[in-house]
């Protein structure tokens, strides 16, 4: 009996085991991690995947998208238009290259997107814009993020006095209106700015990223102190404490990678906000100098032509629509997919 | 009750006070120089400029200019335009009506239009309506206003030609004249009216959605209520709640939101006056007005509180 129960066991038994070990080693080879879940929810979000591919798209087309273009419409002005004098002509050449042969025309084989009444070509216009926009909304956003992160994060961890009166600055900030002052404090502060930093278009990116970042805090240091409150008095801190971490390693590696989701949210959106003011600023005729092709410029510049050459305004127009819609989109999908509550 | 608002008010006062003294010294420190202008004028000489200068009070140091505007505004005397020599509260009556008139329409029509469809969206939530309604939301809030302004100037007043492309201070009295006003509101409203529908919508729908799936809202359907009186009666009016408040809070938004409108369809409102006296130097106008936006801010945030407080009974005034 217990023999032909032995006999039967056997190969029941190798069987078992590597297909124990089978499971194991699968798991083992392909552990679940925080990202990659986050990763599995975000890729079932169509809107949000086709944002990062329009992004992604752009952020090429403007960085390295623009040198083939560049020999290309040399050679195309070579043939059929005003010849550029210049050997190899980078971008800044090029948007300023009048062709006066063909003014106000509409997109063809030489100018892909037409060109102004100056014969200025559109497309490496808009490329060159878009490296405008597309940097001051990086850019503005890294400071609101830092500035409201350091405030958010000292606020929540220290309380008291510290917090009392920062919650009381934020809520300040918060009153104050955002628009107005930002058009008053670029108008009058672009002078000596643009002084200071020695060309127009640096002093202008500096001021307006500046102004925009730093009236842009607001909603992350509330995020930021919100956790920061909650999580401050936990066991991981108290172990950390113990174990003799200092206070700064303790806010920035402890405590703030909990707030890690909502702050990249808050980061995502404020890009898209920025590049919005940016382009309403230079609508205004509040932002960079009218010889930087920036994306609201061209759409100033454009619309004195709505009737005879729409495509001037309509074009960088619908460039920044599609560049913050995406960012919007992207910044949906990221909120479903960082959310841990959220079930795959 | 009245003791919190009492203290809610009482902290919107300091509150006003720094704001305006921030608006104050960037304007004061700011290196334009608002007589630049008769610096170049050979007729006026450098000491009749001087004495221009001490007419309008600019030789004293700023702080104390700053007290002395305090006083004087408290007292309802606003100051005088450098540029058009008119008292600047008679220019903000003057073009408030203008503002108050494209703003307020666009802002009615935007509540109208995002509370219904913010309900549908949530109840037939992942529904063909809510997809449509979704993306549409996306793409209010996404546009730049002045974008969607040219794309309706390009449809409707050149190819079209239905309304007129530049806003004119009309005779309004009489059907004709009613006629050519909402002929020529409608393109600027509309603009205002996409984008805050679409934030409104968005608002209203995560509202709904948080209230449908509560316990009370199952115990309504268990006592057999008709899904109509639940979702209207019910759901809705909890809701309405932070929507409310919402609506509040945007108040002082839209009217800088029209500073873009006005300026694209030459609506000689507020902010078509804050464009042009920035770009003009105008100091004592462009404080007032600044100030006055961010009055608004304030008071509405403070009416935002309160609304809360009286709306929803589980808020404690301690």
């Amino acid at each position: 009996m217990s023999e032909a129960n032995q006999a039967m066991d056997t190969p029941a038994k190798a069987n078992l085991t590597t297909q124990a070990q089978q499971l194991t080693t699968g798991v083992a080879v392909k552990p679940r991690t925080l990202v990659g879940d986050a990763w599995r929810r975000f890729r079932k979000h169509r809107l949000a995947m086709a944002g990062v591919i329009i992004l992604v798209f752009f952020t090429l087309a403007v960085s390295l998208g623009s040198v083939p273009y560049q020999s290309y419409l040399v050679g195309q002005l070579a043939t059929s238009g005003m010849p550029v004098p210049q050997e190899n002509p980078d971008l800044r050449v090029l948007i300023d290259h009048l062709d006066f042969l063909n003014l106000l025309v509409a997109p063809n084989s030489v100018h892909l997107l037409g060109t102004d009444d100056l014969g200025r070509d559109l497309l490496a216009r808009s490329l060159y814009g878009g490296r405008v926009s597309l940097l001051v909304g990086l850019v503005a956003m890294l400071i609101s993020i830092v500035l409201g992160t350091v405030i958010g994060a000292v606020a929540g961890f220290f309380g008291g006095t510290i917090d009392q009166v920062l919650m009381r600055i934020t809520d300040l900030f918060l009153s104050l209106p955002a628009v107005p002052l930002i058009l008053l404090t670029v108008y009058l502060f672009r002078d000596p700015v643009i002084k200071a930093m020695g060309s127009p278009e640096a002093g202008i990116f500096i001021i307006v990223v500046v102004v925009v970042g730093g009236l842009a805090w607001m909603q992350t240091a509330r995020i930021v102190r919100a956790t920061f409150l909650s999580l401050k008095e936990k066991e991981f801190v108290e172990a950390a404490t113990c174990l003799g971490v200092g206070k700064v390693a303790i806010m920035f590696k402890h405590i703030l990678p909990n707030a890690l989701g909502p702050i990249i949210v808050a980061a995502t959106l404020g890009v898209g906000n920025a590049i919005i003011t940016e382009s309403t600023l230079s609508f205004l005729g509040v932002g960079f100098p009218p010889d930087t092709p920036t994306w609201g410029r061209l759409v100033t510049d454009g619309s004195q032509y709505l009737s005879v050459a729409p495509w001037l305004a309509l074009v960088p127009g619908a460039l920044i629509f599609l560049t913050v819609l995406s960012i919007n989109f992207l910044g949906d999908g990221l909120r479903d997919a960082l959310d841990p509550r959220s079930r795959l | 009750m009245t003791q919190y608002i009492l203290r809610r008010v009482l902290i919107a006062i300091p509150t006003i006070l720094v704001i305006s003294f921030v608006i104050f010294a960037i304007l004061a420190l700011a290196p334009g120089d608002p007589l630049a202008q008769f610096a170049l004028n050979p007729a006026i000489p450098e000491s009749t400029r001087e004495r221009i200068r001490a007419s309008l009070g600019l030789d004293q140091p700023w702080p104390v200019r700053y007290v002395k505007w305090v006083s004087s505004v408290s007292r309802g005397d606003w100051g005088i335009s450098f540029n058009t020599k008119a008292p600047v509260l008679d220019l903000v009556w003057q073009r408030l009506p203008q503002t108050l008139q494209v703003v307020g329409l666009a802002y009615l029509i935007a509540i109208l239009l995002a509370i219904p469809i913010g309900i549908i969206s949530a109840v037939k939530q992942y529904s063909f309506f809510d997809q449509i309604g979704t993306i549409f939301s996306f793409i209010g809030f996404s546009v730049p206003s002045f974008f969607t302004g040219l794309v309706l100037i390009l449809l409707f007043a050149v190819n079209l030609k239905w309304f007129p492309i530049v806003y004119k201070t009309v005779d309004g009295s009489g059907w004709a004249g009613f006629g050519e006003q909402i002929r020529q509101m409608f393109l600027p409203v509309t603009v205002l009216v996409v984008q805050q529908t679409a934030a409104l919508t968005r608002f209203m729908r995560s509202s709904m959605l948080d209230n449908l799936s509560l316990d009370y809202v199952r115990t309504a359907r268990a006592k057999g209520l008709k899904d109509q009186t639940v979702v209207l009666r019910h759901v809705l009016s909890n809701s309405l709640i932070p929507v409310v408040t919402l609506v509040a809070l945007g108040i002082p938004t839209i009217f800088a939101g029209a500073i873009v409108t006005e300026n694209l369809f030459r609506v000689n409102g507020l902010g078509a006056l804050l464009i042009t006296s920035i770009q003009n130097s105008d100091t004592p106008v462009v404080m007032a007005l600044t100030f006055i936006f961010a009055i608004l801010t304030v008071i509405f945030n403070l009416i935002a509180d309160i609304m809360y407080g009286l709306l929803d009974p589980r808020v404690r005034f301690s």
